[in-house]
């Protein structure tokens, strides 16, 4: 299969552009942000309010750096999804899951409390971010809902009426974060174990089919957050569905 | 220095190997990708190099295969803070590619491009001289289409982000254009060494 064209025209068109020129600086400033508020999520997941004095503002999916620093100066450095939507209060909010042996997740649960001091910057990215203004369809699945949440929670706040539909995919209802908070844009999916009379399995192309089969105008713009695991069988799920492929933006978790 | 009250960071040795900021992911290795993974096969996939060179040409995956072998043994680094010690690829130096086709003298960047449309630029320098491969096989096996198989761009030297999965091809410029990161607020270069995370950096 020599190629003879001259130009190369690639397969799909992924290079869907980012939405959002990111603030460079911004990007490249570290903060200090203090610790307000913690808000416990589930037995392995919490909310860290944070204020951020010059904070920048951000939209909804987009995360930042955290780094902290020990006596001896070594650093550690870890990407966070903000879970707020933008307001103008100075403040945002981390959702993080207790990872076992977690270097800086250990951190925040087992010593962090309202007061201490850590860094930010940000926000980074502008490529999974949702300004609220195309129908979004939203797949998450453990802590990769934090800023899918975001989306959520803006689009409340701002009284948007485009289209948002949230599936997300959780070990049981105990382990469901932010299991308060979802309406009825929301279909929990629950892999171990569920409420009575509620299926216990993966999500399915039976969760997915029916929310494409009802189109909005203009289609959905695909949302998908979680472990690369959850990641590549969600992205697959809605490419088997007929989603194209460069209307689906990932953001992995590792 | 600001320092975390109560942090003191796991038990670590000193390891002069590990650039600034970045820590050993072990055993694991991250998948870091905003694509869904293609699903190419080696009949599909093919390598083209054209642009500012003598003499553009494309080559199937035999043809590639055909070229003299290479390994890269030694280390990687991702923007994300993973580093991974001691990894073995094989495939094909960039250099007997680039030989084929001649780059002008005026050439100076590259745009590589992958199959999925995805895009990022490097300096001419960086690719050449024994520095970058197209790899196929990680640790004796073939390349997961998740890690960029079946070949994905290899410039170990720089932030991985650098090294296309599933790479299509290379564009050989006189100037620099941004690719896909480089325009959502990513370093041009990506130097692990000196923390070329985000542009201004
Ligand atoms: C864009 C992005 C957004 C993210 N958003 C969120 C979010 O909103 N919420 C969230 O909870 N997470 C999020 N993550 C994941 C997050 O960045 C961290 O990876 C996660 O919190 C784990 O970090 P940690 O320091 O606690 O664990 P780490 O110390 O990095 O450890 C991770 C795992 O590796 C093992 N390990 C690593 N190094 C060693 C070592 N030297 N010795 C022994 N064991 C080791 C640990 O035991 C553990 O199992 C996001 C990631 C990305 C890329």
């Amino acid at each position: 299969m020599t190629e003879t064209a001259d130009t190369y025209t690639p397969r799909t068109r992924f290079a869907v552009p980012g939405r959002i020129a990111v603030s460079e600086q911004a990007a490249t400033l570290w903060q200090t942000a203090t610790i307000t508020g913690i808000r416990r999520e589930t037995p392995h997941a919490a909310t860290f309010r944070l204020a951020v004095p010059d904070w920048a503002g951000h939209l909804p999916g987009q995360h930042l750096m955290l780094r902290l620093t020990a006596g001896d100066g070594y650093v550690a450095q870890r990407h966070y999804s903000i879970a707020s939507a933008p307001d103008d209060s100075r403040h945002i909010e981390l959702t993080l899951d207790h990872v076992d042996g977690g270097e800086v997740s250990g951190w925040f649960h087992t010593v962090a409390e309202p007061g201490d001091t850590v860094e930010v910057r940000g926000p980074l990215s502008g490529f999974f971010a949702w300004p609220g203004d195309r129908p979004a369809l939203l797949l998450g699945a453990g802590s990769g809902v934090v800023p899918l949440m975001s989306m959520v929670r803006h689009h409340r706040a701002q009284g948007l009426d485009v289209p948002l539909r949230l599936l997300v995919s959780a070990r049981s209802p105990e382990e469901l974060v932010y299991a308060r908070e979802y309406g009825a844009e929301t279909t929990p999916v629950f892999t171990r174990s569920a409420p009575e009379g509620v299926v216990v399995g993966r999500m399915a192309a039976a969760h997915v089919a029916p929310l494409l089969a009802e189109q909005p105008p203009g289609g959905w713009e695909a949302y998908v957050c979680g472990s690369n695991g959850f990641a590549e069988h969600a992205s697959r799920l809605l490419v088997a569905a007929g989603q194209p492929v460069d209307r689906i933006r990932i953001e992995r978790f590792g | 220095m600001n320092v975390t009250r109560g942090f003191t960071g796991r038990p670590r040795v000193h390891n002069e190997a590990l650039p600034p900021g970045q820590y050993d992911a072990g055993d694991d290795w991250p998948v870091l990708s905003a694509e869904v993974t293609p699903d190419l096969t080696p009949a599909e996939w093919s390598f083209r190099v054209d642009g500012l060179v003598e003499e553009p040409r494309s080559w199937t995956w035999d043809e590639a295969h055909a070229l003299p072998g290479s390994v890269y043994e030694g280390d990687i680094h991702c923007v994300t803070s993973w580093s991974k010690f001691g990894v073995r690829f094989g495939g094909v130096s960039l250099d007997a590619f680039l030989s084929v086709v001649r780059p002008h003298v005026s050439a100076t960047h590259v745009v590589a491009y992958s199959h999925t449309g995805y895009t990022t630029n490097l300096p001419l320098a960086d690719v050449t001289g024994g520095r970058a491969w197209i790899a196929w096989e990680y640790d004796g096996s073939p390349l997961t289409p998740e890690h960029g198989g079946p070949a994905r761009l290899l410039v170990p030297h720089l932030y991985f982000w650098k090294s296309a999965k599933w790479i299509a091809g290379l564009r050989v410029l006189d100037h620099e254009e941004a690719g896909f990161w480089e325009q959502n607020g990513y370093h041009a270069r990506g130097n692990p060494w000196e923390e070329q995370r985000y542009s201004g950096d």
